[in-house]
C-alpha cells in the first residue's frame, strides 16, 4: 500500500518493543462480540491509475458547467480562477499544515488571515471581519444568533427575499436556540426583534438602497444584519457598512474558489468593532514577539469552543482555511482595478443579457434593477424549460420553483445569472434557444 | 556569538514580509480583464463610490508575497506533525488531482439533476462506504465540519425525542470531552452535564448510570476517548443510555484509528460524525475546509437533514423540500447549510477510499495504533504516561509529572520540539490530565521517523531533568517567530491593517 511505510519486520520489532503479540492484542480493549475479524465487504486496494480511471468515469457523467453556455447562480457563481490561485494554494506549506496554534511555525496561514480579514472588511464597509465561516448560509445563520446575544431579544425578522436555503438554514439554527423566526419586511419589525435580515442583491436579483432599513431597524433597537451571496457586486455597488449594516455576511466563493457542486465555500463576516467579542469564529490579531519583531496570532479565543465549552459564541473549530487563501490570493491579483473592472464586466454582460432575453416573446424581466442576475418572468412554467434546454447542452438558470416548491407564483420564473465568463456566443445560443421552446 | 543582524531583516531563506497592503500600488493590475462597455448602469443609484482600499499589484509581485509566506509554515509535507486528536496525515495528491477534474469542480449545486449524474453517483457511493463501514443505516452528508456533523447529530436527536413527545433537557459529557461537545449541546438548546472519568481514564459508568434519567436526552462520547483509550465499557454504556431512552452520540474525529476493526453500528450508537479532514485525509488546509458526514441509527435516520439523495427512475434524485421528503418517508428536522454540503471533500475522501480499500483501510488503523503503542513504549520510562500500562490506542497520552521541580513546563518542551524541527504535540488537552501531551503519529510516518523522534524526546527529557533550564524558556531560537505576544493581542485587539496616518499627509504635501 503505497501510502503505509511501515514493513512487516518493522511491525514485529515494534510489537516486541512495545511488549505485545499481535496488532489485535493492541486492540484488547475493544468488546469482543464487537471486533471484527474479517474485512468489511468493500473492494480491495487500488493504484492510481485505477482509481483516476473510476473517478474519472464519474466525473464525465456531469456536464461541466465550461462546456456549455452557463446561467446558473442563485448563491453560486462561475468565474474565472487566475491559474497562479491553484498553485499557490497547493503548495505543500499551505495545503498541508494544520490550524495555527502554534503561531511561531504558521506566520504563513496567520499573516494571510489577517490580510483576509482585512480585505473583508474593506468590501463589506465595516470595522472588523473574522477568519472565515463554512458558508454564506452559516454565517448568516451565526449572524442571527449572534444578534440576539448583543440585543438580549429572541425573534429574528428575515426578508422574504433571502436565499430560500439561507432562510431554512438560519431557522433550524435559530429555533433550535429557542428564536422566533418571522419572514416579513421591515414593517413586522418591533421592540423585541434582534435583528432584520435583508439580502443585497437579493435572491431575485434586484439591488435596493439598505439605508432606511437601517434607520428603521435602529429605530426599534434592533440590528441590520446584511447578506451578500454575490461578493464581487460590492466591486459595483455601495457596500452594506455605507447603508448602516451592522453585521454584514457573505458567500466569498465568488473569488478564489470553484463552483464544486456547492462546496467547500468561504462565509464571510463582517461586523462594528464594537460587537467583535461577541463575534463567532477564529480571529487573528497583531502582535510582536519577543524581540519586537511584528507577528500574527489566533486572538479573543475565550469566546470559543476549546476554552469557553459550552458558554462560547460558536461551535464552530476547522472553518474554510485554504478558501481563504484562494480568496486572499484572487483578490490581491485583482486589486483595486481589477476588482472594479470584473465587477462591471459582469454587470455589462449581466445587461446585455437581460436586453436580448426581455426582446423575446413570453419573456419579461421583472428585476429592473440588478446587478449580474435577474429574473425573468416566462409565459410557462420555467422547470421545465430548464430540462428541456438542458437536452440542447444549455444550461438556463435556476428555476425559482426549485428553490420555493410551495410558492405559486414562482412556477413560471426563472433567474438568470451572468458573468465575466458568458460569451455574447453563449446569451445568442440561450435567446435562441428560448425563443424556440416559448413559440 | 551575538546573532548577526542583516541589513534587509530577511534572514537567508527566511524573508520578513510586509502585509500585502504595504506592497501594493495605485494603477496595477495583476489580471487582464476586457474593458466594459456599458453607458448607463442599472443599479439603481446605487453605484459604489470612494475607493475600496485594496492594493495594486502585478501576478509576479502576488506570487512571491504568497510563496514567500508559505515559507513561514510547518506541514505534513516538511515535517512530524505528533498533533494529538488532530490527526495530521500524509494527504495523497492523487486526491487534489481527482477534486478539480471539471466534471467534479465546475458543477453548479443548483444544474438539473439529469446533468450531475455522476456528482450523485459519487456522494452515494461514498455514503455507501461509510455505512459499510460503520454498519450504520443512514449517513448525512451536508455538514460542513466536525462540529457541525455534532450539530446535525445532536438535531436528529432532538427531533427523535420531539416526535416521540419527549422533553428532555440534559445531555450528558465526560469531562475530558473535547471543548465541541458541550458548545453544540447548549448550541442546539440543552443542558450539559459533566460525568467523571475513573483512575482508568475512561468514563466512570456507575456515576453515568446515576446521573441517567428522564430528563437525559443523549450521552455525547469521544471513543476512542480524548486520553487516547477506548472506552471498554461501550457495551454497557450503550445498553444503560438506551435503557433510559436517551441516544448515543459518539463524537467520531478519530474513527481512522478503528476503521475496518470497529464498527459503531457494533457498539449501540445512534450518531456519529466522522472527520473526513481527519479520517480520510482531505488535507487540513491550515484550518479548514473540512467536512462531517454522520452516520445515524435506524432510530434517527428518519430525521436527517435536507436535502436527501434518492435512486428514481430517471437515475438519482435530489430530495430538497419536505413535503417530497415526508412522501419518502422521511421527516427531515431542517437544512444545514446551502446546496449539499462539501463535494470538494467528498471527492478526495472517495478517493482515498478507494486507493486504500478494505484491505488498507484496516491496515491504516493497525499501523496507526501500532505507532502510537510504540511512542508510548519507547518513552514511558522517562515521561510520565498516566495510563502507561496500556495499550492506548491511535495517540499516546503523557503529563508532566516527569518536569516536576525542573523549572520546566509542558508548553516550554513543547515549544524547544520546534527547535528541534519537529511541530510541538497537543498541549494542556485533555483537561483532565495535568500538563498533558498528547502525541498521534498516525499511520503514516515510519518506524524510522518514529525512532528520531523518540530519541528527540528522550533527550530534551534527559536536558530539562539536568536543570539545563536556558534551552527551553526561551524557545524556539530557530523559528520564523519567538514566543508572540498573545496577551497584548487580546488585550487590545488589532484585527486589520489600517493605512498608515501618514499617507494622507504625504498626499498633501
Amino acid at each position: 500500500m503505497r501510502y503505509l511505510p511501515l514493513t512487516s519486520a518493522d511491525r514485529s520489532a515494534m510489537l516486541h518493543t512495545i511488549g505485545a503479540k499481535s496488532v489485535d492484542d493492541l486492540f484488547r480493549d475493544v468488546p469482543r462480540e464487537a471486533y471484527l475479524t474479517t474485512t468489511v465487504d468493500l473492494p480491495m486496494h487500488a493504484g492510481e491509475l485505477e482509481v483516476d480511471r473510476q473517478l474519472s468515469k464519474l466525473a464525465a457523467r456531469n456536464t461541466a458547467a465550461g462546456s456549455v453556455p452557463f446561467f446558473c447562480g442563485a448563491g453560486a457563481y462561475r468565474h474565472h480562477v487566475p491559474a497562479s490561485v491553484d498553485h499557490l494554494i497547493q503548495r505543500s506549506e499551505f495545503l498541508t499544515s494544520y490550524t495555527p496554534y502554534q503561531p511561531e511555525i504558521a506566520q504563513g496561514t496567520l499573516q494571510y488571515l489577517f490580510e483576509f480579514q482585512t480585505q473583508v472588511a474593506m468590501l463589506t464597509g465595516m470595522e472588523v471581519a473574522n477568519a472565515s465561516m463554512y458558508d454564506g448560509s452559516t454565517a448568516t445563520a451565526e449572524a442571527v444568533l449572534m444578534a440576539a446575544r448583543v440585543t438580549g431579544r429572541k425573534r429574528a425578522v428575515l426578508s422574504p427575499n433571502l436565499h430560500p436555503h439561507y432562510t431554512e438554514t438560519v431557522r433550524t439554527a435559530a429555533e433550535s436556540a429557542g428564536l422566533d423566526i418571522i419572514i416579513g419586511t421591515e414593517q413586522t419589525l418591533d421592540g423585541d426583534t434582534a435583528c432584520f435580515v435583508v439580502q443585497n442583491p437579493d435572491f431575485t436579483g434586484a439591488i435596493r438602497d439598505l439605508t432606511p432599513l437601517s434607520a428603521t431597524a435602529h429605530a426599534k433597537g434592533a440590528l441590520l444584519v446584511a447578506v451578500v451571496t454575490e461578493i464581487v457586486s460590492l466591486g459595483a455597488i455601495t457596500p452594506p457598512g455605507d447603508m448602516g449594516a451592522d453585521i454584514v455576511v457573505g458567500e466569498g466563493q465568488s473569488i478564489g474558489n470553484a463552483l464544486n457542486f456547492g462546496g467547500p465555500y468561504v462565509g464571510l463576516f463582517a461586523t462594528r468593532q464594537k460587537f467583535v467579542r461577541q463575534m463567532p469564529g477564529r480571529l487573528c490579531g497583531e502582535t510582536t514577539d519577543v524581540e519586537g519583531r511584528r507577528g500574527y496570532v489566533l486572538t479573543l479565543s475565550t469566546r470559543e469552543q476549546h476554552i469557553r465549552r459550552e458558554k462560547a459564541t460558536s461551535n464552530i473549530c476547522t472553518n474554510s482555511g485554504l478558501c481563504v487563501l484562494a480568496f486572499t490570493i484572487h483578490l490581491s491579483l485583482l486589486g483595486e482595478d481589477g476588482f472594479r473592472k470584473l465587477a462591471a464586466l459582469n454587470h455589462d454582460r449581466a445587461v446585455m443579457a437581460a436586453d436580448k432575453l426581455s426582446r423575446i416573446k413570453g419573456v419579461e424581466l421583472v428585476t429592473p434593477t440588478f446587478f449580474n442576475e435577474f429574473t425573468l418572468k416566462l409565459s410557462k412554467p420555467a422547470a421545465p424549460i430548464v430540462d428541456a434546454l438542458a437536452k440542447q447542452d444549455i444550461i438556463a438558470g435556476v428555476p425559482v420553483s426549485r428553490l420555493k416548491p410551495h410558492d405559486k407564483a414562482a412556477t413560471n420564473l426563472l433567474l438568470v445569472a451572468v458573468t465575466e465568463t458568458t460569451t455574447p456566443a453563449d446569451i445568442e445560443a440561450f435567446a435562441a434557444a428560448l425563443t424556440k421552446v416559448l413559440s | 556569538m551575538t546573532e548577526l543582524k542583516t541589513i534587509s531583516g530577511h534572514r537567508g531563506l527566511d524573508h520578513e514580509v510586509e502585509l500585502i497592503f504595504e506592497l501594493g500600488r495605485q494603477g496595477k493590475c495583476g489580471v487582464d480583464l476586457p474593458e466594459p462597455e456599458l453607458k448607463a448602469d442599472r443599479l439603481g443609484g446605487l453605484r459604489r463610490r470612494g475607493l475600496i482600499g485594496l492594493p495594486g499589484l502585478s501576478e509576479p509581485e502576488v506570487v512571491r508575497h504568497y510563496v514567500r509566506l508559505s515559507r513561514k509554515n510547518y506541514a505534513i509535507d516538511s515535517g512530524f506533525y505528533p498533533l494529538g486528536s488532530c490527526t495530521m496525515k500524509h494527504n495523497p495528491r492523487l486526491n487534489e488531482k481527482m477534486a478539480r477534474l471539471p466534471g467534479f469542480a465546475d458543477i453548479h449545486p443548483l444544474q438539473p439533476a439529469s446533468t450531475i449524474q455522476g456528482a450523485l453517483g459519487l456522494i452515494d457511493h461514498l455514503a455507501h462506504w461509510l455505512k459499510l463501514l460503520t454498519n450504520m443505516p443512514a449517513v448525512a452528508m451536508s455538514p460542513k465540519a466536525g462540529a457541525h456533523g455534532e450539530y446535525c447529530g445532536m438535531m436528529a436527536i432532538k427531533a427523535a425525542h420531539e416526535a416521540h413527545g419527549q422533553k428532555r433537557h440534559v445531555v450528558l459529557v465526560p469531562e475530558s470531552a473535547h471543548g465541541t461537545n458541550p458548545a453544540t449541546a447548549a448550541l442546539v438548546g440543552y443542558t450539559v452535564e459533566e460525568v467523571p472519568a475513573n483512575d482508568k481514564g475512561r468514563v466512570d459508568l456507575a456515576a453515568l448510570k446515576s446521573k441517567l434519567g428522564p430528563h437525559v436526552a443523549a450521552i455525547m462520547l469521544t471513543n476512542p476517548n480524548t486520553c487516547g483509550l477506548f472506552e471498554n465499557d461501550m457495551l454497557e454504556i450503550s445498553a444503560a443510555v438506551h435503557k433510559a431512552g436517551a441516544y448515543f452520540y459518539c463524537d467520531g474525529l478519530v474513527h481512522g484509528r478503528r476503521v475496518g476493526r470497529v464498527r459503531p453500528g457494533d457498539l449501540g450508537i445512534d450518531a456519529m460524525h466522522i472527520n473526513l479532514h481527519k479520517t480520510f485525509s482531505t488535507p487540513h488546509g491550515g484550518g479548514g475546509p473540512g467536512a462531517g458526514p454522520v452516520v445515524l441509527s435506524a432510530a434517527l435516520a428518519p430525521y436527517a437533514p435536507l436535502p436527501l439523495i434518492v435512486h428514481g427512475p430517471n437515475g438519482f434524485e435530489l430530495i430538497e423540500d419536505n413535503a417530497t421528503a415526508k412522501a419518502h418517508d422521511a421527516q427531515p428536522f431542517g437544512r444545514m447549510c446551502a446546496f449539499h454540503g462539501q463535494m470538494g471533500m467528498f471527492v478526495r475522501a472517495m478517493a482515498y477510499m478507494l486507493s486504500h480499500g478494505a484491505d488498507g483501510l484496516a491496515q491504516v488503523s493497525g499501523d496507526a495504533v501500532l505507532n502510537a503503542n510504540y511512542i508510548l513504549a519507547s518513552l514511558k520510562d522517562e515521561i510520565s504516561a498516566p495510563f502507561g500500562n496500556g495499550p492506548c490506542m491511535h495517540e499516546a497520552l503523557f503529563d508532566d509529572t516527569f518536569l516536576k521541580d525542573t523549572g520546566v513546563t509542558t508548553l516550554d518542551l513543547a515549544k524547544a520540539l520546534i527547535d528541534e524541527g519537529y511541530h510541538p504535540m497537543t498541549m494542556y488537552f485533555p483537561l483532565v490530565v495535568h500538563g498533558a501531551m498528547l502525541i498521534e503519529p498516525t499511520e503514516t510516518e515510519s518506524k524510522h521517523a518514529l525512532d528520531e523522534f523518540i530519541k528527540v524526546m528522550r533527550g530534551l527529557t534527559a536536558e530539562a531533568k539536568a536543570g539545563n533550564k536556558a534551552r527551553f524558556e526561551g524557545a524556539p531560537h530557530f523559528a520564523p517567530r519567538r514566543r508572540l505576544d498573545e496577551t497584548a493581542a487580546a488585550r487590545k485587539p488589532i484585527l486589520r491593517w489600517t493605512p498608515p496616518p501618514t499617507t494622507k499627509a504625504q498626499a498633501a504635501e
